[in-house]
């Protein structure tokens, strides 16, 4: 049996309510999210002491979104599970939530968005949990249609599990193809435990320069 | 859901790129939550907005807040009724409806489902 969630159900079947319960009750699972959205903050490297306009792809019950709006931001969140939404709603987070698949593609206007998060979702795109799904298809769709909705020279950061070599690249290279630059900043590489692999993407870039903007450097 | 989201939200089914936008709202439960009024926040806004789908999805629900015209001049006064229209103002319950495909958005518990089903993507 594999442990990991996204090979035992779809994630709208996985995040349960039993589940989402847990994204607010364990304390453990809490300070890992919190730590990992804020470095995905910290990476998307927004201008200072501005509040920003920011998605939050996979916002489940809302965790990632309250340091959004503890920094300041007001933020969407988008997630495919409805009884995390629900736990999100009724802990009265700020953010808008929306229950929406994201291999179907984002519904929002272009340049709407001045930067996007998402801790611990994207590598759910791999799978085909219905025979209708093809995972290239999906996460090509996605990655185009979040290029469209963020403003020019916005970041998007993806903190994910990647389980093999192979996945790392079907989702770098879609991405790479929707248009988007940047890469991938591990964290902690050597420690099997803290390993933390982050999707820094750029949409364009804002400013005269010319220049494509620096991968940031890893911890 | 938030006006401002609203206001940045179009129809997302396969095909449907006209008339795709605002999203008419329909047999809304509207509730109002304040925010902190930060006016460098607003200002940036601004841009971003469409102003006659802002105007027009405020006067459907009843709120008759700001002027029709974006006014040249961006005083503090406007800066905080585009804070209260758009970040303060949220539907609770009802349905968002594609003018264009007519797909029916329904919104519950604040929250809109945008699930599409298979031949729609
Ligand atoms: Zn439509």
């Amino acid at each position: 049996m594999s442990s990991r969630p996204e090979h035992t159900a779809p994630p709208e079947i996985f995040y349960n309510e039993t589940e989402a319960a847990k994204y607010t009750t364990n304390t453990r699972v809490i300070s890992i999210q919190n730590d990992m959205s804020y470095r995905a903050l910290e990476l998307l490297a927004l201008p200072e002491d501005k509040a920003c306009y920011l998605l939050d792809i996979g916002c489940g019950s809302g965790l990632s979104g309250e340091v959004l709006e503890e920094e300041g931001h007001v933020w969407v969140g988008l997630d495919i599970s409805k009884s995390m939404l629900d736990v999100a709603a009724d802990r009265g987070v700020e953010g808008d939530l929306f229950e929406h698949d994201i291999g179907q593609g984002l519904g929002f206007r272009p340049g709407t968005f001045d930067g996007a998060i998402s801790i611990s979702v994207v590598q759910w795109l791999c799978n085909a949990d219905k025979q209708s799904h093809n995972p290239y298809k999906r996460l090509s769709r996605f990655f185009t249609t979040l290029y469209t909705c963020l403003a020019r020279g916005a970041r998007a950061v993806f903190q994910f599990y990647p389980e093999s070599p192979a996945q790392i690249e079907m989702i770098v290279s879609s991405a790479m193809k929707s248009g988007f630059t940047g890469g991938l900043v591990v964290d902690y590489p050597n420690s099997t435990k803290a390993k933390k692999f982050f999707l820094c993407l750029f949409a364009g870039y804002a400013g005269e320069s010319g220049k494509a903007p620096e991968l940031p450097k890893a911890l | 859901m938030r006006l401002i989201t609203h206001n940045m939200l179009q129809c997302h089914v396969k095909g449907c790129t006209t008339n795709n936008f605002p999203l008419q709202i329909q047999d809304a439960e509207l509730e109002t939550l304040e925010a902190e009024f930060n006016p460098g926040f607003v200002q940036r806004l601004i841009p971003k907005l469409h102003w006659g789908a802002l105007y027009h999805t405020a006067v459907s629900l009843g709120i008759e807040d700001l002027p029709e015209q974006m006014p040249e001049e961006v005083t503090e006064d406007l800066l905080r009724a585009i804070h209260k229209v758009a970040l303060e103002t949220r539907v609770k319950e009802g349905k968002a409806v594609c003018l264009g495909c007519g797909h029916v958005y329904p919104i519950s518990n604040g929250i809109p489902n945008m699930l599409l089903q298979d031949n729609e993507v």
